[in-house]
């Protein structure tokens, strides 16, 4: 597949967040003021990144059917794809501390802004998600699993900004008070989402 | 006994995961195209959740609090390959259609959420009966909307047509648009609004 193609199209019309709703938790929790929204998406740029291509590696070196048959001819039948779920989410609760450690070693700047994020984004459906769908997706080579991780995570960082920015301005408008909040937080997602989907289709 | 019947009904409204605490979004959207995923989504959640927190809830004592996190994750996953290999075996069907939702309950904050808030700090029972009950109200919300999906998208319930053909001669189109993604947002902000409306104290400040 070409690259720059399935770096579009993991942006835009297969947005983790408008067209499969992954993350939606700490979208809505964090979204408050764009300030922390940015912290967040960068924080989740940087480790789907790092976690797909490494979960991209471990499916194809260790848990796929036959994927053990560098061990020798006797292993060569060894299905351990049911064990998929528990590396993925190891792997990425694992990453998480380690980055978190060295990024706080290296750069405190970085780590003040994106430190308490990083926690948080160990269960972060979006995280989880880009491994499970690089898995189903069936990439060629760690290449392109790095490339679709980075585009989910730009994809999910341009989609908390934007909402983030837009609550950062309801505030000031007359929302109905059982709308207020959450209600009318879900509604403008969906009208975000629809326009979206006005992405598909788009090819280079 | 009606503190432990509080556990049980309080999540189905005044304390839903879904439209109270923000809890296990995700999933609930994405799933809720058609009555039947979501039915099967929910009982899966209900055996996950009511499994974990029964399990967290013994070895709460023996849990060192700094790795709580990735104990509780690794419970967790080994209740959802269970769950997923149930449903290959006797639901494949089902099971291809939920992909990679199922194994996304993993990081369901639903689960995650009442096991630090709740399994970690109270007895077995209590946190059988917490884990049902939320597990109870995510499921509730998740087949509501669901059905309205599948009823307004494509004219069926669980598969079956019911919609009478007459309506559909004098004019009546399925609306395609609540079987894509964003009719599921705009659908639960909907649900959010009736429930607040009805419930006043649960209206947020500021």
């Amino acid at each position: 597949m070409d690259y720059a193609n399935l770096f579009i199209k993991s942006i835009f019309i297969e947005n983790m967040v408008f067209a499969y709703f992954l993350g939606m938790c700490s979208y809505l929790a964090v979204s408050k003021t764009v300030k922390t929204s940015l912290g967040m998406g960068f924080a989740v740029i940087f480790v789907l990144t790092i976690t797909v291509p490494l979960n991209f590696l471990i499916d194809k070196y260790l848990l796929q059917p036959g994927a053990l048959a560098w061990l020798g001819p006797e292993y060569s039948e060894l299905d351990l794809s049911f064990l998929s779920f528990i590396m993925f989410i190891a792997v990425i609760a694992s990453m998480v501390q380690l980055v978190e450690m060295i990024v706080e070693k290296f750069s405190p700047a970085l780590y003040g802004a994106l430190g308490i994020f990083l926690p948080l984004i160990a269960v972060n459906c979006a995280i989880l998600g880009g491994s499970l769908f690089m898995q189903i997706k069936d990439f060629s080579g760690i290449v392109e699993s790095g490339i679709y991780g980075f585009g989910s995570g730009i994809g999910w960082l341009l989609a908390i900004v934007a909402i983030a920015a837009i609550r950062e301005k309801i505030a000031y408008s007359n929302v109905p008070a059982p709308l207020k909040g959450l209600g009318i937080t879900f509604i403008i997602t969906g009208l975000m989402a629809i326009g979206f989907m006005s992405f598909m289709g788009i090819k280079l | 006994m009606s503190k432990n019947k509080v556990l049980l009904t309080d999540p189905l409204d005044d304390n839903n995961p879904i439209t109270v605490q923000v809890l296990g979004i995700c999933s609930a959207l994405a799933i809720t195209v058609q009555l039947k995923a979501a039915i099967v989504m929910s009982l899966s959640v209900v055996a996950v959740m009511a499994a974990s927190n029964v399990i967290v809830s013994i070895l709460r004592n023996l849990i060192p609090n700094r790795i709580r996190i990735i104990v509780q994750l690794v419970v967790v996953a080994s209740m959802v390959v269970l769950v997923d290999e149930v449903l290959r075996a006797y639901a494949y069907d089902v099971s291809k259609e939920l992909s990679i939702f199922i194994g996304l309950i993993i990081t369901n904050c639903i689960v995650m959420g009442r096991l630090e808030a709740f399994a970690l700090g109270n007895g077995v029972w209590r946190s059988f009966l917490d884990g049902v009950g939320n597990a109870f109200g995510y499921g509730a919300i998740l087949i509501l909307v669901a059905f309205f999906r599948e009823l307004f998208g494509s004219g069926n319930l669980l598969g079956i047509q019911v919609i009478p053909d007459a309506l559909y001669e004098m004019g009546y189109v399925n609306n395609g648009l609540m079987l894509l993604s964003p009719m599921a947002l705009i659908t639960v902000g909907l649900i959010i609004w009736v429930q607040r409306s009805r419930n006043r104290k649960l209206i947020e400040k500021g």
